[in-house]
């Protein structure tokens, strides 16, 4: 079954497309661009997401404030990267910045309402509601995008025949640098995370923490510092997301609350709390999002709820969600 | 009904009468902005309340399912559009409204019933945002972002119910009337086994109860107050368009249903009278713009402070203290718990 679709993939994006396929599905140039574009995508929801699916793993805090986290990040990431035309600068002070506020929202608002679930998402709401206004007075509603460095701007010509001539020549598929090292990127956190989790002494308290806190913290392990620092680091993600999404994509006010549905909807289908899930998720929705977009414009949106509201009818912990 | 009316406390008696007076002694603007407005907020709210107070279910759906209904209004009854129009008698109209009111809230619930916590908040908020996108999306039934207009409700008796005053009864009427039936609703049967479900799920399905129906039928119930909310916000707006059932509308609720107080139905009245009031007169303390910095910040204060919201506030102040419940009383812990 799986063989079976993966060889099925390969075909629609190596092969030259007969015509009886086109007229089923269009023109490959859109099939093939629409699923990279799915691709990019997935690995900016995973981004945002996996710090989202983290924090709640840990600590089961829901945290709405996520998608401010990441339109903040993004705003300051591009004051920073604009004063010194760094970008890789701006990416860091993003990080950084948000880390910093993840840490403090940990530490004044979710270590004194723990376990009281409904007060967290309130508290968070009205933060986000205060954060956009904010962010609305100080950033206005201009729409900004980040200058890629240099080196990845223009697009590459990639190994994948879109069409023949007629003259028998073949006519190469081109893709948006950055918007392949987006995808780069996010598998690299992704593989990092995996490494962090599994790998060092921090991760194995972290993994023990979501198993059991109480055991933990009777085993002599700071607790709280921990939970202070899977948060810095959630939020962190959040921020270096927006720097990343708003060089693929751009920042306005607004991307805030979209983001924060987008990582919702990724980790209730993946799976909350589950870091793999967090990327079947992100795939899936990115998928449906732009494969909606792209054949059936006028619904597409409604698809990827459509999608969350399935899984969580049928399978209510998520694709890959434990029984937490 | 041992006692019925007589066992009402006093109090009551005096703010209805209040409420009923005025009308009589304020401005238009004061009667149909402020009272009437935040009484249709209130109704809206009220459903949620009860969904959240006694099913312990926070439903973020409550604006969709009011939408879904109202936009019934246009769509059966009459609008000035050229878009549907099928021009049902005004009786049937709304009696449609209501259905699709109730049993849109009734499938919602029976999704929502198998989840619980921000999962709850969660399918919710994805049905919320569908209809939303639906309607923004669809031209042929909802007329897409324009939406609808010249929206009226029936002139019977003679009287033309839109204007000010006469508004202001009918939506008292609606608020004194579902305030009732909720506190009923509350003391029933229902309402008993209904609060055992919020309270602990597992025990009353130990017990023989059917959990599942139970929160499917305090879904519909909700259902039928938000739409009678609905219906009376179409009324009061004219119109209806997507952007009057969005992401930020839900929000809006939210806030009022937890300013007020989630855990007696006079909270949500208050809430949105408190939001009424931000919104009409903070304009003149601060700059309008600036409006969801404060509500926010409002909010904040009461979600960090008070819990049980400005009902926590008048209890724990007021002049009839009586003992709180736990998590009123003591302003949350510094301790360096792990719970």
């Amino acid at each position: 079954m799986g063989t079976a679709l993966a060889a099925a993939l390969a075909y629609l994006i190596f092969a030259v497309w007969p015509d009886w396929l086109i007229d089923l599905l269009g023109r490959k140039k859109t099939f093939v661009n629409t699923l990279l574009n799915g691709l990019t995508l997935a690995g900016l929801y995973f981004l945002v997401a996996s710090g989202f699916t983290l924090v709640f793993g840990l600590m089961r805090n829901v945290n709405l404030a996520h998608g401010s986290m990441y339109l903040l990040g993004a705003y300051i990431g591009y004051e920073a990267a604009s004063a010194t035309g760094n970008w890789f600068f701006g990416a860091a002070v993003a990080f950084l910045a948000m880390a910093v506020a993840g840490a403090a929202l940990q530490v004044l608002v979710f270590r004194h309402m723990q376990g009281d679930d409904l007060r967290q998402t309130l508290v968070t709401i009205g933060i986000s509601i205060v954060a956009a206004d904010l962010m609305l007075a100080i950033w206005t509603g201009t729409t900004y995008q980040f200058e890629p460095p240099a080196w990845l701007f223009g697009t590459v010509e990639l190994p994948i025949i879109s069409v023949i001539k007629s003259s028998g020549e073949a006519v190469m598929i081109k893709f948006p640098a950055y918007r392949l090292t987006v995808l780069g990127v996010a598998v690299a956190i992704g593989v990092a995370l995996w490494m962090f989790l599994n790998r060092t002494h921090v991760g194995m308290m972290v993994r023990a923490g979501v198993d059991d806190r109480e055991m933990l913290a009777v085993s002599g392990v700071n607790v709280q510092l921990v939970f202070a620092l899977v948060f810095a680091l959630g939020a962190g993600l959040a921020g270096f997301a927006g720097v990343i999404g708003g060089t693929a994509l751009s920042i306005a006010p607004g991307e805030d609350v979209r983001y924060l549905l987008a990582s919702l909807i990724v980790v209730i289908v993946g799976g909350m709390g589950s870091i793999p899930g967090a990327a079947v998720g992100a795939l899936l929705i990115a998928m449906a999002e732009q494969f909606g977009l792209a054949y059936f414009p006028t619904y597409g949106v409604v698809l990827t709820f459509v999608i969350m509201i399935v899984v969580l009818a049928v399978k209510p912990q998520g694709l890959m969600g434990g029984s937490a | 009904m041992n006692g019925g009316l007589a066992r009402i406390e006093s109090g009551w008696w005096i703010l209805l009468a209040a409420l009923m007076v005025f009308p009589l002694v304020a401005t238009e603007f004061l009667t149909l902005q402020v009272g009437a407005y935040a009484m249709i907020l209130g109704i809206l709210a009220l459903s949620l309340m009860w969904l959240a107070g006694y099913g312990g279910m926070v439903s973020l759906a409550q604006v969709a399912i009011a939408g879904l209904g109202a936009y019934m209004l246009p769509i059966l009854g009459t609008n000035t559009q050229d878009v549907m129009g099928l021009g049902w008698p005004w009786w049937l109209t709304i009696l449609a409204a209501l259905a699709v009111s109730i049993g849109f809230a009734a499938f919602i619930g029976a999704v929502a019933a198998r989840t619980e916590g921000i999962y709850t908040l969660m399918i919710t908020l994805a049905f919320s945002v569908v209809v939303f996108y639906f309607a923004r999306q669809n031209y042929t039934l909802f007329n897409g972002f324009t939406g609808f207009a010249g929206i009226e409700p029936p002139a019977l008796f003679g009287v033309r119910w839109r204007d000010p005053v006469p508004f202001y009864y009918l939506v008292l009427a609606f608020a004194v009337g579902l305030y009732a039936l909720v506190t009923y609703a509350s003391r029933s049967t229902f309402g008993l086994s209904l609060q055992g479900v919020r309270d602990n799920p597992r025990r009353l399905r130990a017990l023989g109860f059917n959990v599942t129906a139970h929160r499917v039928f305090a879904f519909a119930l909700s259902g039928f107050i938000a739409g009678v909310g609905g219906i009376l916000l179409v009324w009061f707006n004219g119109r209806i368009a997507p952007s009057s059932i969005g992401i930020d509308i839900t929000i809006d609720l939210l806030v009022i249903a937890v300013i007020g107080g989630l855990r007696l139905p006079i909270g949500p009245f208050i809430g949105a009278l408190a939001f009424v009031l931000l919104d009409n007169f903070a304009i003149d303390l601060i700059n309008r713009e600036r409006f969801n910095t404060v509500i926010g910040i409002v909010f904040l204060l009461i979600v960090y402070f008070s819990p049980d919201g400005l009902l926590g506030l008048w209890k724990r102040f007021g002049p009839t203290v009586r003992p709180l419940k736990r998590r009123a009383a003591s302003p949350a812990p510094m301790a360096e718990s792990t719970e």
